[in-house]
């Protein structure tokens, strides 16, 4: 670099620290664009936090008030419609059975996904892109189509209305996407690092669950994370395989219709008790949910 | 990318997944095929019909509006979506605790249930209980989801901008976190402007996530059923029936299970046939490289 193109950055340089207030016009425009990104951002949050204040709103008012007219705060506070749901066993094992599960398919998820994907980051065999894009089909794969075959599919191996069937009709797409996510995390971590373990004497099994398991353990919370979404948030396969014993929460939810009209607030406050898991969740992996989003692989 | 080895032994470590997966797509596949070249009218009475269900399907009128309708519906989508996850990606904080409590918010409409964020558009969208549908009539808009089709079809995308938007602004923020903070130094000592930052240090940093993004919101928003089920069941008339929900209703509705069996296989090779092209233009740009 010659004298003449480095003298003009250490001239704005010196000014932004000797007069720190005065800002330089770039800087303001920086600054400002800041301002209206911020002032942006908070608009967008409380658009996209509107509707589900509006749920909340109406889950603590009575039927009455909320027909009665649009309030921004419920006037009579009532907890009637949350009593409800937990006074009454069919409606909350709604939720114990949702979280069964979603539980149980992200645990075999996880278990079948980790050595496939440590497969396919590491080793090339035979049909192995074939096998990638057919795992991938299966994600793309409209649960519209599998409704009735999956119906007697499981009716026929004794499997209808239990809680494995679910699980195991939402591996469909959260298997393939498990493969993929981890396949990202593990394409990051250095081969050298396998090949030294196995030159340090560790056999495979041990190698996987001393050394590698704890080296993509984030990758590991961030698929667990996608597989409890997309578990979660699932109701045309969850609903056609049960009836009683492993109905989940958001089949349950549509007893609010009856003959003497929509029972709204016991509705909103079933919905607002369905989106708190959830919450919960991203709570945890908050801070590795920006890299998973990515699917490991920026 | 790394070097990869040559084993066949690899297998092993797939087969669990290969298992698993094909309980579940293979035999039901299987099933459907089977249904699409038959005629059933009990268990015990079936007719071999070969190709003409498909070919009735494919005729059928209902199903090439079906089609457009979610043509149109994806790409509107689309079209909102991307660029406004770009720019909620943008404006995110980049660090403390704001940029945690940002993704925190951004992220909530991703993990509700399909059904319940139908709901919550279905209370929201009407006039008399819900603030949206009273906002609209207040301005003198006459907005009714359930009777007037343009409303019906702004009320269904609106709610999946709502919805998915923050999946592809999260994709967007992850992106932008991994590039260096020397890059935009070096673009404040050239004085770059906004946009040229945006253009030429944002963007070509963002296509893969974007890529991704972009597949998996086409493939979802291609087999959305529950959010227009539970809030406009499809009408009024068949203004937001998309695909799987015509299926849906000839398949359990009327019960024809053979042109649905028939339907069925023709959409997956719909969306496997979109998806190959994105798949394979994705892999030739990054060969590129």
């Amino acid at each position: 670099m010659t004298q003449s193109s480095t003298k003009p950055i250490e001239h704005a340089y010196k000014v932004t620290k000797e007069q720190a207030p005065v800002y330089s016009r770039a800087e303001r425009k920086i600054r400002n664009a800041n301002l209206r990104g911020r002032f942006g951002l908070a608009l967008y949050i409380v658009l996209l936090l509107l509707p589900i204040y509006w749920l909340v709103n109406m889950s603590f008012k009575t039927n009455t008030e909320i027909l009665s007219g649009l309030s921004f705060f419920p006037e009579n506070f009532t907890l009637a419609n949350y009593a409800k749901i937990f006074g009454d066993p069919t409606w909350y094992m709604g939720y114990v059975n949702s979280i069964f599960y979603v539980s149980m398919n992200m645990v075999i998820s996880l278990l079948v996904a980790l050595p496939a994907a440590y497969a396919f980051s590491r080793y090339k065999f035979i049909g192995d892109k074939h096998m990638f894009f057919w795992l991938l089909s299966n994600r793309m794969a409209p649960p519209a189509v599998f409704l009735l075959p999956f119906f007697q599919l499981y009716s026929s191996v004794g499997l209808f209305d239990t809680h494995i069937a679910v699980a195991l009709a939402h591996c469909l797409f959260n298997v393939p996407l498990a493969v993929w996510i981890l396949e990202g995390f593990m394409s990051g971590v250095p081969r050298e690092i396998d090949e030294t373990a196995y030159i340090d004497g560790y056999s495979f099994p041990k190698f996987f669950v001393r050394i590698f398991i704890p080296l993509i353990r984030s990758g590991i919370g961030v698929t667990a994370f996608f597989c409890f979404m997309f578990s979660w948030v699932e109701l045309l396969l969850a609903r056609t395989l049960t009836s009683v014993d492993a109905k989940p929460i958001a089949a349950i939810m549509t007893r609010t219709v009856s003959a003497s009209g929509m029972d709204w607030g016991l509705l909103a406050a079933a919905g607002v008790l369905t989106i708190l898991p959830g919450m919960l969740v991203i709570y945890f992996v908050r801070n590795h949910v920006a890299k998973g989003f990515a699917l490991g692989r920026v | 990318m790394q070097i990869k080895v040559e084993n066949n032994k690899a297998w092993f470590l797939v087969l669990p997944v290969f298992l698993i997966v094909a309980f579940s797509a293979i035999i039901p596949l299987m099933t459907v095929v089977n249904y699409s070249v038959q005629d059933i009218f009990d268990p015990y009475t079936r007719y071999f019909v070969g190709t003409e269900w498909f070919k009735q399907v494919m005729l059928d009128s209902r199903l090439h509006e079906a089609l457009l309708r979610q043509f149109l519906y994806s790409f509107t989508i689309l079209a909102i979506e991307v660029p406004l996850g770009i720019c909620v990606a943008l404006m995110m904080p980049t660090k403390g605790r704001g940029a945690s409590l940002a993704l925190i918010l951004v992220a909530i409409p991703l993990l509700i249930p399909w059904n319940v964020v139908g709901t919550i558009w279905q209370i929201f969208g009407r006039a008399d209980i819900g603030l949206f549908g009273a906002f609209m009539s207040s301005i003198g808009v006459d907005y009714n989801y359930a009777s007037d089709p343009t409303d019906a079809w702004l009320t269904v995308v609106l709610m999946d901008v709502w919805h998915w938007t923050p999946l592809i602004a999260l994709l967007c923020y992850s992106g932008l976190r991994a590039i260096p903070e020397v890059y935009y130094q070096a673009a404040r000592i050239d004085q770059a402007s906004r946009w040229a930052v945006f253009r030429y240090i944002q963007l070509p940093k963002l296509t893969n996530v974007l890529i991704i993004g972009v597949l998996l919101r086409f493939m979802d928003s291609f087999m959305i059923y529950t959010e227009p089920f539970v809030l406009t069941g499809g009408g009024p008339g068949s203004s937001t029936t998309f695909l799987s929900q015509s299926l849906v209703q000839q398949a359990i509705g009327q019960f024809d299970l053979g042109p649905a069996a028939a339907f069925s296989l023709v959409y997956f090779l719909i969306i496997l046939l979109v998806c190959w092209v994105f798949y394979t233009t994705i892999m030739n740009m990054q060969k590129d490289k």
